[in-house]
């Protein structure tokens, strides 16, 4: 506890390049750009293959796999082929978000009730009108929980980028580990927390805010 | 890394086997018994939230709030408990992410038997635990053991991790590569890792098909 009074009263800890605001924007700069990212590819590829049904199952297994990754041996041999920089550490965290939104966005599109989607098409909806306007909005729930897992997961191990030399929270982390800065290590740990717990409370007002109410009560009935 | 360095060096995989096995032998003990100490912990927990509903919810939330603490964050503030670079301080909080994945799984397990099956036990004079171990629990099974996957994977590849405190199983071969600038050690322990987890996967898959022999004998029939 004296250590978190010694880290978050220090008024040096909050200004300058190295202050806790500039570490956290850069912490959000990597986590966001690589959510994006994940999101772009894993969203459209998801929704492909829910809707279609096609290659499904390759693909689910392939994000099983990919979820084995180290993101750490990932990020230092990118890092040691590529250079320093902001895209080499986006590699790894887009690799760890993409398994849980693909197969969420997947399960999600593929879990809408064949009877709904029969009845879209008997309305006369054409194929992408039928996914844009029943089953994405009935698998949003889903979708969303995938986005936000990643997020939790993205923001947690974007810590790890400051091992080799990037900013980010980590930097209080892995510097105050390796000067026996006890305080800024458990400072650092306790900001990245409560950054995730931040994400997980966002997450669930977008959830509020985002799905249908149709669809929110008919999953709260269940 | 000079430029002729070339991606793998296969001589020093030869040279260093031995050290690589007892990585790899430490990185499976370090992830395997955080999910199987998910599993134990995760089965009464799980009955509990199944049979009294309103422990659910709360459940759920911390389990949330759990999965959302970052491994490294968690590793160094159970350093001054547990120790540096020891394997407890790795364990134990894997062990708190295996449970956050498996208490949901045996709850939906739980509750996907159907009534009908549950009261037909009961016409059948079954007791409640012994409807609960013959009837219920093997139902459960799919839906729990899908949870062990997921939890044991990520273990198997968040133990490496625990390289940055000193104890990380195969992830100690990626600090190595960084401090050497060489990418061997790297690809090697990123291989390794996911082998391991592929491996751990497909037993799994073999353990579902031994224990749910009625699954293979309906689809086959």
């Amino acid at each position: 506890m004296n250590w978190l009074i010694e880290f978050f009263g220090d008024p040096a800890r909050w200004s300058g390049p190295y202050g806790i605001p500039v570490r956290l924007a850069e912490h959000l700069e990597f986590s966001l750009l690589a959510l994006a990212l994940a999101a772009l590819i894993a969203v459209p590829l998801g929704l492909l293959i829910g809707h279609t049904g096609r290659g499904a199952f390759a693909v689910v297994i392939a994000a099983n796999a990919a979820r084995a990754l180290p993101t750490l041996g990932l990020l230092v041999l990118v890092m040691l082929l590529a250079g320093l920089g902001t895209l080499p550490v986006l590699v790894p965290l887009v690799a760890l978000a993409v398994p849980p939104i693909l197969v969420n966005t997947y399960e999600g599109i593929r879990g809408v009730d064949p009877d709904l989607r029969d009845a879209a098409y008997g309305m006369g909806l054409r194929s992408h009108q039928v996914l844009g306007r029943v089953q994405v909005p009935v698998a949003l729930p889903l979708i969303l929980l995938g986005l936000r897992l990643a997020a939790i997961q993205v923001v947690a191990t974007a810590t790890v980028a400051a091992y080799v030399g990037l900013g980010g929270l980590g930097r209080f982390i892995i510097d105050g580990l390796a000067t026996k800065d006890f305080p800024s290590t458990i400072g650092g740990a306790v900001l990245v927390v409560l950054l995730a717990l931040a994400v997980q409370l966002g997450f669930t007002l977008i959830q509020r805010l985002a799905v249908s109410r149709g669809v929110s009560r008919r999953v709260k009935g269940r | 890394m000079s430029s002729s360095e070339p991606l793998i060096r296969w001589s020093w995989i030869g040279r260093n086997w031995p050290m690589i096995w007892d990585l790899l032998v430490d990185n499976a003990i370090m992830a395997l018994l955080p999910a199987l100490f998910g599993l134990i912990l995760a089965l009464p927990i799980g009955l509990a939230c199944a049979r009294w509903r309103f422990l659910y919810q709360p459940t759920f939330g911390v389990m949330n709030v759990v999965y959302s603490l970052p491994s490294l964050a968690v590793f160094i503030v159970l350093i001054p408990i547990t120790g540096l670079a020891e394997r407890a301080t790795v364990i134990i909080p894997l062990t708190f992410y295996a449970l956050a994945v498996l208490i949901p799984a045996v709850v939906d397990g739980l509750t996907s038997v159907p009534d009908h099956v549950r009261q037909a036990a009961d016409a059948m004079g079954f007791r409640p635990l012994r409807r609960l171990i013959q009837v219920e629990l093997p139902i459960a099974v799919p839906v729990v053991l899908a949870g062990l996957r997921v939890a044991t994977v990520s273990s198997i590849s968040l133990v490496s991790v625990g390289a940055l405190i000193g104890r990380g199983g195969l992830g100690g071969l990626f600090i190595t590569g960084w401090q050497l600038r060489f990418p061997t050690p790297i690809i090697v322990g990123i291989v390794l890792v996911v082998l391991l987890a592929v491996v751990a996967d497909g037993l799994l898959v073999l353990a579902q098909r031994l224990l749910t022999p009625w699954a293979r004998a309906r689809s086959a029939g």
